[in-house]
């Protein structure tokens, strides 16, 4: 097994100095998967770029001193006024596209990663509660989660967007709603297991607080599939956040998302000038298939079932 | 059977009781939808009197009583911006939208079934590689950049099919279709395989994973040594089986596709339920906006209901009654 690792080359648990922790553990087995480990280093580089976006853009694509309109619409490749070269070429305003993706991406990325925490602890904490006290409570939950999953998320949130109006607040609003059901449903399912356990029973004849038996004791042993449907979930929140700003319910101008870039580069489509909605599109499709992966190879790994 | 339908129904009821409530009072707090119909220097007495002839100075019970009332009689209030049956401007546009779920259901089928029966069959050839990373591929790509992109190479590039409207439209059984004439095929074929991408994809790994189960099973290797063709073995046999999983989950995704033809719609300027919804939104239609919600929960829970049913008979093993609603 050893071996395999360090044939995989990037993988940074391979040396076999020190103890084996389920840390180290799960590192060496995730990077076993060539493709994962690429998606991974592909979704590393995705992050960095959205966080150090200001830093490493060529230009402030939101700063008027720095963007002239007689650049607008030029070619990939093309040079500017100035001297320096459009690489994806820029968009009807005479941004630079390429700074324009860092900027949305930054966006999409923040608004999903942001609405899949809140998300995942609501949903995670009501799962819980209908696992643990089960009866009414957990029907009456689960009724609900049905009930909510029955609809399509796009629909549930085209409404809630209907009813609360434009903004990054009202779409995180409305994706963390979306979401929660997902959450809840999960970790019902393992809590259901957990709860039958001897540590709980155990947890139980200490007589220990509520509080502390759901979050000390079940939810550390619920997480495995936590994350799981918290990656695939980030990924779909993204892609639907894009939907939506693109149908034009979503956010608004001044916070130019991936999804609204692309919605933009719709107008001068038909003019042949591709550029403006194809690679903003390619940096959404990139960034969610590398969740994907990444959420593929995590579910393997931490599927005891699976364990090799 | 009869118990379990009627069970069914009841339930239903129930769902679209608080559905009709949730969006009525969800909508209900939107913004002040009188804005739309005043322009600024409009006197309070004339704000006063749009109020009231929408109905909108009654306490929301009163509002919310009417409104279901009505609703039990087919009257789903009148639209705001065009002046006519909420209901009937949703008939009017929704044999668009159905002809393009059915479309891309089709296309579904007809690409899915094959390319996933394959890779089951031979998951170790290239070519099923090369489909599997393709569904992969179709799970998360986002829909609308798919249809841009479509309209770009098959519309501007290549200049091979239009890219927007339903095109030529020809009359059944009272109802405009498209894909009866070669126009209106034409202009269908693009908006449907661009809403079908995604559910080609989960097609062909459900008959990917249907077909490597089925294929191990005893019945089929007994029909092999039977001496029957492979032909008769994968098509009759082989097909049969992995059918279940496949007729339920499209039956499932048939409301998805309808409430993904909202994005498809607005791409490809579709004239269906989907376009007349983003509409109203940005007009805060709201008759409209509650009309077509209530009719989506509606065809929901009839799909949810033919599909339960379907499966009953499609395998005999599963008994209604313990089927949970």
């Amino acid at each position: 097994m050893s071996e395999a690792i360090e044939s995989s080359g990037p993988a940074p648990a391979a040396g076999s100095v020190g103890v084996e922790t389920p840390f180290r553990r799960f590192v060496s087995d995730f990077f076993e998967s060539k493709v994962a480990s690429m998606a991974a280093v592909v979704l590393g580089l995705i992050v960095f770029i959205a966080i150090f976006a200001p830093f490493i853009s060529p230009q402030d694509p939101y700063d008027l001193a720095q963007v002239s309109i007689l650049d607008a619409k030029l070619e990939p490749g093309t040079k500017s006024m100035d001297g320096w070269t459009f690489w994806l070429g820029t968009d009807g305003a005479g941004r630079d596209l390429l700074s324009a993706m860092f900027y949305g991406l930054r966006i999409s990325l923040g608004v999903g990663v942001m609405s899949g925490i809140v998300a995942m602890c609501i949903g995670a904490a009501i799962g819980l509660a209908a696992a643990y006290f089960g009866g009414r409570v957990d029907t009456l939950i689960m009724r609900i989660v049905d009930i909510q999953l029955s609809f399509p998320a796009i629909l549930v949130a085209l409404i809630l967007l209907a009813l609360l109006g434009k903004g990054v607040d009202k779409i995180v609003i409305a994706l963390i709603i979306v979401q929660w059901a997902y959450y809840a449903r999960t970790v019902r399912g393992s809590a259901l297991v957990e709860r039958n356990k001897e540590y709980i029973e155990a947890a139980t004849c200490l007589a220990l607080g509520h509080n502390r038996i759901v979050f000390r004791h079940m939810l550390p042993n619920c997480l495995p599939p936590l994350i799981v449907v918290g990656t695939i979930q980030t990924a779909h929140a993204i892609s639907l956040e894009a939907t939506l700003s693109f149908l034009g319910v979503g956010l608004p101008i001044s916070e130019p998302s991936l999804g609204l870039l692309i919605a933009n580069g719709f107008d001068y489509m038909l003019s042949g000038k591709y550029w403006i909605s194809f690679f903003p599109g390619v940096a959404l499709l990139i960034t969610i298939v590398s969740i994907n992966l990444v959420g593929d190879q995590l579910r393997d790994v931490l599927n005891p079932r699976l364990q090799r | 059977m009869t118990v379990f339908i009627i069970r069914r129904l009841s339930q239903s009821l129930v769902v679209m009781l608080v559905m009709s409530f949730l969006v009525f009072s969800g909508v209900n707090l939107v913004g002040d939808p009188t804005e739309i119909f005043l322009n600024d220097e409009a006197t309070e007495e004339e704000r006063q009197q749009t109020i009231r002839a929408m109905g909108l100075d009654k306490p929301w019970y009163i509002q919310y009583a009417k409104f279901l009332g009505n609703a039990v009689q087919g009257d789903l209030g009148k639209s705001f911006v065009y002046s006519e049956s909420s209901l009937g401007i949703i008939a009017e546009r929704m044999p668009a939208t159905f002809e393009l779920a059915l479309a891309a259901l089709v296309l579904a089928v007809i690409f899915g079934i094959p390319l996933g029966v394959f890779a089951g069959l031979k998951p170790e050839a290239g070519f099923s590689k090369a489909v599997m990373a393709g569904s992969i591929l179709g799970f998360s790509l986002p829909t609308f950049w798919v249809g841009l992109m479509f309209i770009m190479v098959f519309a501007v590039m290549l200049g091979w099919l239009p890219s927007t409207g339903r095109g030529e439209t020809a009359s059944l059984f009272g109802i405009q279709v498209s894909f009866l004439t070669l126009d209106g095929l034409q202009h269908l074929f693009l908006p449907a395989l661009n809403l079908a991408l995604f559910k080609i994809s989960l097609v062909i790994r459900l008959a990917r994973a249907g077909t490597r189960e089925v294929v191990h099973q005893d019945y089929i290797k007994f029909a092999r040594a039977k001496g029957l063709t492979t032909r008769r073995v994968i098509f009759v046999h082989l097909m049969k089986n992995i059918m279940i999983p496949v007729v339920t989950v499209l039956g499932l995704e048939f409301g998805g596709l309808i409430a993904f033809s909202v994005v498809t719609e607005t791409v490809f300027a579709w004239p269906g339920m989907g376009k007349l919804i983003i509409d109203s939104i940005q007009t805060l239609d709201r008759p409209v906006i509650v009309a077509y919600l209530m009719i989506i929960v509606l065809v929901f829970v009839v799909i949810n209901l033919i599909v339960d049913v379907l499966y009953s008979i499609l395998d005999p093993r599963v008994r209604l009654q313990d089927v949970k609603a």
